[in-house]
Formats: C-alpha cells, structure tokens, sequence
C-alpha cells in the first residue's frame, strides 16, 4: 500500500447562485461546500457521511471538476487540478472516475454495453479498437457479468447489473481515484453485499483508493479505512474508522452513530434525538452550525466558529467541547460470531 | 400473544395480469395475523409483495391487479366481503396508512390544515371548529413546532420529516386501531428517521394501536417490531417474534440475508453474500422461490415447502430448516473456537 | 437494438390511424415519383410548368380528357399530380433545414447554457416574435419571387421551434447522471452532444418536424396563393388555388360551380397535411418514454 497524499484539498469552496426576477439576479447562494480541507492516502478508502443536502455529492463532484470551484485547491498527485484548463485537465480525468448513485440515469439508455464500457478507453486513447473489445470481455467478467453482454442495452439489466456496469465503466480506465457517490444506497440489500464484496476485491487488485460517499454509516464502516463526516457545507470530524465508530468526538458524530439501528434485538443504546431539521445551507447559523441542534450547546458556540483541529493523531474535531456528549450503549464494535 | 388477534391474513392472493394476460403472483398464499397493539414488521427485498400485501389489506389493489383469493379478518369481519361502501369507512378511521414518500402522499395544491380537516371531516361528525382543534391537537401531538402557523402552510414549505409528521398526524386523527406504514422512513436521513420512530413508538403506546411496519431494514426491524415476519418473492418463508429471528433464523433466505448486512456492532472483513438477483414474479422459480439462490438446495425444493412451526410464534417455510439449524450452530461453534 | 426496433414498429402499426397516415404518405410518395408516368409531361420542357391546353382563360369542368377540370388553361390534374412533388420538395428541404439549424442553435445554447444561451433564445425569440407569414412575405417579396425564394424564407422563419424544443430538451438530458459520467470520463464536449445528448433528445424533434411538414406545405401553398410563391403556371397545389379566385364565388344561382378549382387540389392538401400530423402522434406515441416497456 503506497501511502502518499494521492488528493488533497484545501479550503474549497462551492456556492451556488440563486436566482430570481427578471434580470435573474443572484439573490443568495447556497453555501453547499463552504470551506473543505483534507488529505487522503493512496490506497486507502476514506468516507464521507452526513445527512441529505450536506453537501457530499457537490464535494465529489467538484473535486472531479464537474463543477467548478468557487475558491480553494485542489491536488491531485501533488500537481493543483483547480486552475487546470480543460484541455489539460482531459488526461488526469482517466485517473480519477466516478461511480454514480442512480443505475438508471447513468447509463445511456441509446448506447449498448460495450460501447458505454469502450469510450473512455477510446478516448483517452488506450489500447487498439481490437484489443478494446476483448478488454471490455475481460472487465466484464471481473466484475461480474458475461461478456456476452456487451452487445446488450441498459434496459435488458436490472439496478444491480447496472450498477456492475458502471464500476466497470471507471474501473476500464485504470484509474488511480474512484469517487463513488452513493454508489449502493438504490440497491437491495442482498445485491448490495455483492457489490460492497466487488469493491473491496477490485481495490486490492487494482490498488485503487476510494472517496466514499454515503448516508449509510454501516456501509462506510464496511468499505472504509477512514471516515470524514459533514454537516452543512463543513467538515465536523475526521478520524480513523474505528476510532470514530467506537468513540465519536463531536456531538453530530455521537447522534449520527446513536440514530443507526443496528439489527441486534439485544443492543440498546441512549438514542440522542435531535430536535428540529437541518438548516438551510443559504443562511447557516452564526458560530458552530450545529448549534441550534446540538444537545451540549454553550454559549461560545452561538458565536464563535470551531475550527478543525487534530487534537490527537489523525483525529480531527471541529467543536468546542470534542467529547462531551458520550455514547451509552449495550454492546460495543465487536468481531462476528 | 395471549390477546385476540386484530387482523388475520389467511392465504391472502395478489395476482396482477399483465399486456400479454401473463398471471404475476405477486402475493401467493401469504398469512400472518397481528395482535391488538402489537407491533408487526413485514420484511423483505423490494418487489416481494409487502407493499401490494398491504394495499390488499385495505383493499387498494390498482386496476390491473386483483385479490384472487384468501381472507382479511379485521375485527372479526372478513374484509374481503364488505361491501365498498363499508370499506370505505374503514379506511382511514379504523385502518390508516403513511406511505414511503411523504411528498408524493401529500397533496400539493392543498394546505396542511385543509388535508388534515379533510382527513377528520371524513369520518367524523365534527364542527368545523372542533374539527380544527383536533388538527392542531394531531399536529402537536406528532411534534411539529408552530402548529397554527403551519395549518396554512403547503406542503413544499415543509421539509421531509416534517412532512412526515404531518402524514403521520393525518393518518392518526381518526385514532385508527391499526397503523399500516410502509417503509415511513426510507427517504429521511437517519437522525430525522430516529425522530420519527421515536414518534411513532410514543403514538402507538399512547393510542394504544397496532403497527405493521413494512421495511427493508433489518435494523428497524430489531427496533421496532416485537414480531416479524420476512417474505421473498411473494411468500411468507418465516415469521416469529424478533428474538427467533434474528438470534435463531431457520430459513436459508433470514440467515443470508442478516449475515449479508454491513452492521455498525459487528466487524467483518468479507460480508456473506446471497448469489443471483431478486426474481421478477414472471419467472419466479415453481416450488419453493428461493431456489437457484439456496445453498441448501436438493430435488425436493420443486415442492412446495410446508409450513414448520417451531413455537408458538416461530414458524418456517423450507424443506431444509433441520440442515439450516445444523448449519449456524456449527458456524456459531468455529466462531468461539476462533 | 433489432428486437427493439421490432417492438417499436409492432407498436407503430398496430394504430390505425397512424396505419391511416402512412397509407396516405406511401400514395402520396407514390405519385411524386411516378408523375412522369401518371401525368406525362407534353414536351421537353420543365415539367413542373403546367401546360397550356386551352386558349380560353374561363375553367372547364372535368371531362374524360382533362379529369380534374382545367382552370387558368391549365389541367388541373396535372398541376395536381406534379404538385405532389413540389410539395415534397418544399416540405422536406424546408424541414431539414430548419430543423439542422434548430438542432445546431439548440444544442449549443442547452448544453452550453450561461451566456451563450441567453444570447441564442434572445434571438429565437425575436424572430419568434415575428408573425410567421407576414414576415414569409415580406422576405419573399423583397427576394422576389421564385420557388427557392419561398424555401429560403420559409426556412429563416421556421427554424426556432426545433432550437428551443432541442435547448429544452438537452436541458433535461444534461441532468442525467450518464452526462456526468460522459464528462467525468474525459469525453469532449462535442462528442457528449453528439453521442449522449441528442440522441437522446432527437425524437421529439423529429416528431414536432414530421407535424410541421404538414403546416409548412399549407404556408408555401398560401403564399402561392397571394401570388408570391411560385412562378406562374408552375404545378403547385397554392398556385392552382390561385387560379380559383376571381371563380370562387360561383355564377349566377350557381354558386358550386367551379368546385373543381378548389376540391381537388384542396382536398390533395388536406390529405397531405393530415398523413403527415397522423404519422408525428403516432410516432409520439411510440416514442413517449413514459409508455415505454
Ligand atoms: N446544481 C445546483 N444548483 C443549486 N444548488 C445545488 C446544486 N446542487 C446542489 N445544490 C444544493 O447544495 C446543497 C448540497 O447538495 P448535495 O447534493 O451536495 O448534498 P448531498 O450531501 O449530496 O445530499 P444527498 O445525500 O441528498 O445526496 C443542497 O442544499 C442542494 O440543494
Ligand atoms: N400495478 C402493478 N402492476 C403490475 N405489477 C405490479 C403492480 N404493483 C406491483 N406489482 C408487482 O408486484 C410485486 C410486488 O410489489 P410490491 O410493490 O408489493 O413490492 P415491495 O415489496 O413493496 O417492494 P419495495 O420494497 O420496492 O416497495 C412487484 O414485483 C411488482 O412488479
Ligand atoms: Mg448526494
Ligand atoms: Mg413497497
């Protein structure tokens, strides 16, 4: 496993414009990536949870520059993509690939199989058209599926097929990133242990390294070495899997922990309910924006901004009071039996 | 469960008939019953039946389908029979329902406040104003802040959970004696989902009503539901209270599918998998459905698995259920070895 | 795709109307092509001008010589026949055209959005803000008569409804995840029109460009009429009308006189406008992807 910073990000930010009235001004923005910075290790899956709206797609999406940053860096290999032209930034797309949440809309409806699996390696030029095909044969099978499918189209499959499909489409490239936004959340969960399998196989076969996102703590507990948790737009806590799952530090991580229901009749835990929804990301609230929800709230918190600091090796905290709300429950991270 | 049962389902029949007048047996021959204020989970992958068994249950079976057989016992009165104008009155006053996608369910042309008097109006001979107190009452009831505020507010003004908390208030003004909800929670995050389980576990103690919940959530399930009852493709293949189930699951299916979840309590470095897909109900296999998936399949699975109860409330439907037991105490026993 | 284009075709056929509007376009396809056999011209010269086969400028009722009546000295079936293709050639060169153009336009302003969009729907809509005709023959007048000059102005003018039906429609594709996929992937901006886009926009176009072609032929056909379109004696179904003028009112206590003027070559345009909107429901009907599977 090499361990050199593959991505890095620094202070990145996304606004969108809303607009309105007939000249369509911009009224507001919505803040949905406000200040994001972090590292990831080649070789490592790091995840990234939070509740709807937090901004984890915006995030990935902006990382592969489908959207376009509002301010901040981004660093792939130790060379800054963010100010990239597209041109330039054509051949680094073929090492980071994305693999989408909807198996139905991400798969051209009009294209068959092996065409939606070749045209990335077309494009960026890899292998002859005669060797492309037998590659597409062989990427098939790996991930699950009989090569015969290529000439198929997307509507003969079913939403675990596709979503094989998809996989096979980034992982053609031979990419050294895959950004997998919600990639088994539309899956049954019988399909979904497949997948989760599938993607763990492929990651030591092709050293791949993993952003995983996903609302789905038990997932990213499945699949992921560390996990970066978001809240509005930010980035509250980040830590090693275990760590963060058996001693969560800020008090959003020990909610979003408490409130998974975890299919064992015996475990009980102190479920911290959070009152109210979560804000709008146009107007965040003053200071901590967890505060208006948050069970442990002080005063400091109503205005003054936690910043994201390591308070102990490789466990990041943006809050005030990391610790102070505790997690009660019956039955900690264990090994199956 | 000493209580008398509220509902019995007994054999119930879904068929639907498609273009080419093919038979899709989308329930075949499911039966369960639920206890008065007893809380009932019907699990399952999508496309088995939960949803169309409860939409039997109240009688909504769309156009193309048609309940081709079985009874509906609620209350002592086979549902099945009643004329339509007597079910009418059923629904919603005795039986309510909330449904997955809160924003689908609610009407958006309408305030919250003319779809919950509606709700009220309907089976109750109220004034108009009693009428409204007891939709600001609900709304209270079900959490929602400012609930004058929001009797005039449209559904797009609310956010999912809210919307939910408003299904839900609609669904109870009636103090129904059973609340079906299908999968209430699927589309909320998962705090606002904690939100509203709590909710609805406070409500139904409250009310004192019975609950089938229907999810694909085995997480839930061991929340939630005192009893269980998992189907695959259409059929019931074992039911029981949730200790049975998820501490001692007899059919192939339960046990594939708890071992296949990635859990928050458990570490796992490989999940177990169920091979193949989910059959559609046109090629669903004869005998028992879950052969071509089943490790413990032999010849004798083209037959249809009886029934085996194994306790009061523990019953499985597999040829194999003997096997199944041997099989998890051995994987129990090389666990502890380890 | 074969099992799929099977379905689609099974599905085409088994509506009668639309079997009804395809009968229509394989007897009108048949007589465009067959004029020289059905109605042979009588020399060398252009067969597209109708020939003189009276000196007497009054209309003749249909006879066993000249089936349809003549009118301006003219054999109405022969206008009748020969217009056939004229109102093909109209039809389709204006349509593809215009519907080229709108695709261009279109696809440009929807997929590229921000300002480029803005600049192209501005322009759509002030030539949308144009009324059609008066604009068709205010241009046709300025460029003088002549066939081409009508195709050209009714070209200028027809173009923006395919644009924005497109832009709309590319709007709605370039949600679709394979979009994202196709960017994230590397795929130019050309070729992501090109391969995922429009192909996945293009039926409706084609559906609203098979109904236009029906109304365009109405319009070359009306400015016929008022003397702007085609050459005189040229076989065109407008320009028969146009004979038909100072005649509509009928004679003295006869006022269905002259209805072989009008009836033929009316009832050819009615048929022609009516197979072609038959054929675009049915294939919106095909198409519909809420009706699909
Ligand atoms: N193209 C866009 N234009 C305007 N606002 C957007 C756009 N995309 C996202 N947003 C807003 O940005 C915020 C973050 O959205 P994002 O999709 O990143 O959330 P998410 O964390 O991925 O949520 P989910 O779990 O629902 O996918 C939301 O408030 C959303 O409404
Ligand atoms: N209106 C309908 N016409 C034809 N088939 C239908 C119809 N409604 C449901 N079905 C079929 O009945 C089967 C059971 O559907 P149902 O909606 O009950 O599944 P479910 O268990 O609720 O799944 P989910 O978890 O996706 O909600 C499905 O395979 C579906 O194809
Ligand atoms: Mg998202
Ligand atoms: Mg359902």
């Amino acid at each position: 496993m090499s361990s050199a910073v593959i991505l890095k990000v620094e202070n990145l930010k996304k606004y969108f414009p809303i607009r309105a009235g007939v000249f369509r001004k911009v009224i507001a923005w919505v803040k949905a990536v406000d200040g994001v910075s972090f590292e990831v290790l080649g070789g490592e899956s790091l995840g990234i949870v939070g509740e709807s709206g937090c901004g984890k797609s915006t995030l990935g999406m902006t990382i592969l520059r489908l959207y376009e940053p509002t301010e901040g860096k981004i660093f792939f290999n130790g060379q800054e993509i963010s100010g990239l032209p597209f041109a330039r930034l054509r051949p680094i797309r073929k090492d980071m690939q994305m693999i989408f949440q909807d198996p139905f809309s991400s798969l051209n409806p009009r294209m068959s199989i092996g065409a939606i699996i070749e045209e990335g390696m077309a494009v960026h030029g890899m292998y002859s058209p005669r060797e492309r095909s037998s590659k597409v044969q062989e990427i098939l099978e790996r991930v699950g599926l009989s090569g015969n499918y290529a000439r198929r189209y997307p509507h003969e499959f079913s939403g675990g097929q596709r979503q094989r499909i998809g996989i096979a489409r980034a992982i053609a490239l031979c990419p050294r990133l895959i950004i997998a936004d919600e990639a088994v959340s539309s899956l049954d969960v019988s399909i979904r242990s497949q997948i989760l399998n599938l993607m763990s196989e492929l990651k030591e076969e092709y050293n791949l390294t993993y952003l995983f996102i996903s609302h789905d703590l038990a997932v990213v507990k499945q699949i992921c070495d560390r996990v970066l948790v978001m809240y509005l737009g930010k980035i509250v806590e980040i830590a090693g899997k275990k760590d963060l799952f058996s001693r969560p530090l800020h008090p959003y991580t020990v909610a979003l922990v408490s409130a998974v229901p975890v299919p064992d009749p015996d475990y009980k835990v102190d479920r911290i309910i959070l009152k109210g929804d979560v804000p709008s990301p146009i107007n965040p609230p003053s200071g901590c924006r967890f505060h208006p929800r948050c069970p442990v709230v002080q005063d400091i918190c109503r205005e003054v901004e936690p910043s994201l600091r390591e308070i102990q090796e490789g466990r990041w905290v943006a809050c005030h009071f990391p610790g102070s709300l505790g997690l009660k429950r019956t039955k900690e991270v264990g090994v199956e039996c | 469960m000493l209580q008398k049962n509220l509902l019995e389902v007994r054999d119930l029949r879904v068929y639907f008939y498609s273009d080419e007048k093919r038979e899709l047996k989308a329930v075949d021959g499911v039966s369960f019953s639920v206890g008065k204020g007893e809380t009932l989970a019907l699990v399952g992958e999508s496309g088995c039946g939960k949803s169309v068994t409860s939409m039997a249950i109240l009688r909504l079976v769309d156009s193309k389908g048609k309940i081709t057989g079985g009874e509906v016992i609620f209350d002592g009165q086979n549902l099945l029979l009643l004329p339509e104008s007597r079910m009418r009155e059923i629904r919603g006053k005795d039986i309510a329902m909330i449904f997955q996608e809160p924003a689908s369910a609610l009407n958006p042309v309408y305030t919250i406040g003319e779809q919950i008097l509606e709700a009220i109006m309907l089976h109750q001979k109220l004034s108009p104003s009693r009428a409204k107190e007891v939709a600001l009452e609900m709304l209270r009831l079900v959490g929602i802040p400012e609930p004058e505020k929001r009797l005039n507010e449209y559904p797009h003004e609310l956010s999912g959970g809210m919307k939910q908390r408003a299904m839900i208030a609609m669904a109870l003004s009636c103090r129904p004696q059973l609340l079906i909800a299908d999968e209430p929670t699927t589309s909320l995050d998962v705090t606002i989902q904690a939100q509203i389980l709590e909710l609805i576990r406070e409500l139904q103690k409250k009310l004192g009503m019975a609950l089938i919940l229907i999810t694909h959530d085995l997480g839930i399930v061991a929340d939630m539901a005192e009893r269980v009852v998992v189907m695959y493709a259409g059929k019931v293949v074992e039911e029981g209270n949730r200790f049975e189930i998820f501490k001692n699951p007899f059919h192939p299916y339960t046990v594939g599918l708890l071992r296949s979840i990635p859990r928050l309590d458990v570490e796992r470095k490989k999940l177990d998998t169920i091979p193949g897909v989910v059959p559609e109900p046109s090629s669903f296999p004869v005998g028992c459905r879950f052969r071509g998936r089943c490790n413990f399949e032999t010849g004798e699975c083209v037959q249809e698995p009886p029934r085996t109860s194994l306790s009061n409330t523990h019953a499985v439907y597999c040829h194999h259920w003997e096997k199944v037991r041997d099989s998890n105490a051995e994987v129990l026993k090389e666990c502890r070895a380890q | 795709m074969k099992r799929e284009t099977r379905r689609l075709l099974k599905k085409f056929f088994s509506n009668f109307s639309a079997c009804l509007g395809f009968v229509l376009l394989v007897f009108f396809f048949i007589v465009a092509v067959g004029a020289p056999y059905i109605a042979p011209p009588k020399s060398a010269r252009d067969p597209y001008m109708m020939p003189i086969v009276t000196w007497s400028s009054n209309p003749l009722p249909p006879s066993p010589e000249h089936p349809f009546g003549v009118a301006g000295k003219r054999d109405i079936f022969y206008g009748v026949v020969w217009g056939t293709r004229t109102a093909f050639r109209i039809g389709i060169i204006v349509t593809v055209v215009s519907t080229l153009i709108g695709l261009a336009v279109g696809s440009i302003a929807g997929y590229f959005g921000k300002l480029v969009d803005e600049i192209l729907m501005r322009i759509t809509d002030i030539f949308m803000a144009i009324p059609f005709l008066v604009a068709a023959i205010v241009l046709a007048t300025i460029l003088g008569a002549g066939l081409d000059k009508v195709i050209i102005a009714l070209i200028v003018f027809s173009w923006m409804y395919s644009a924005r039906l497109v832009r709309g429609n590319i709007l709605q594709v370039k949600e679709e995840q394979f979009v994202m996929a196709a960017r994230a992937l590397g795929v130019s901006d050309f070729m992501i029109i090109l391969r995922h886009v429009l192909p996945n926009s293009i039926f409706p176009v084609l559906i609203q460009a098979s109904m236009r072609m029906g109304s365009l032929v109405i319009t070359a056909a009306a400015l016929s009429f008022l003397g702007i379109g085609a050459p005189q004696g040229y076989a065109d179904w407008g320009a028969l009308l146009n004979y038909a003028r100072n005649w509509m009112m009928g004679s003295q206590g006869e006022a269905l006189r002259y209805w072989y003027m009008t009836v033929f070559p009316g009832v050819a345009m009615v048929l022609f406008v009516l197979a072609w909107n038959l054929v675009g429901d049915a294939l919106r009907d095909v198409f519909d992807p809420r009706l699909r599977m």
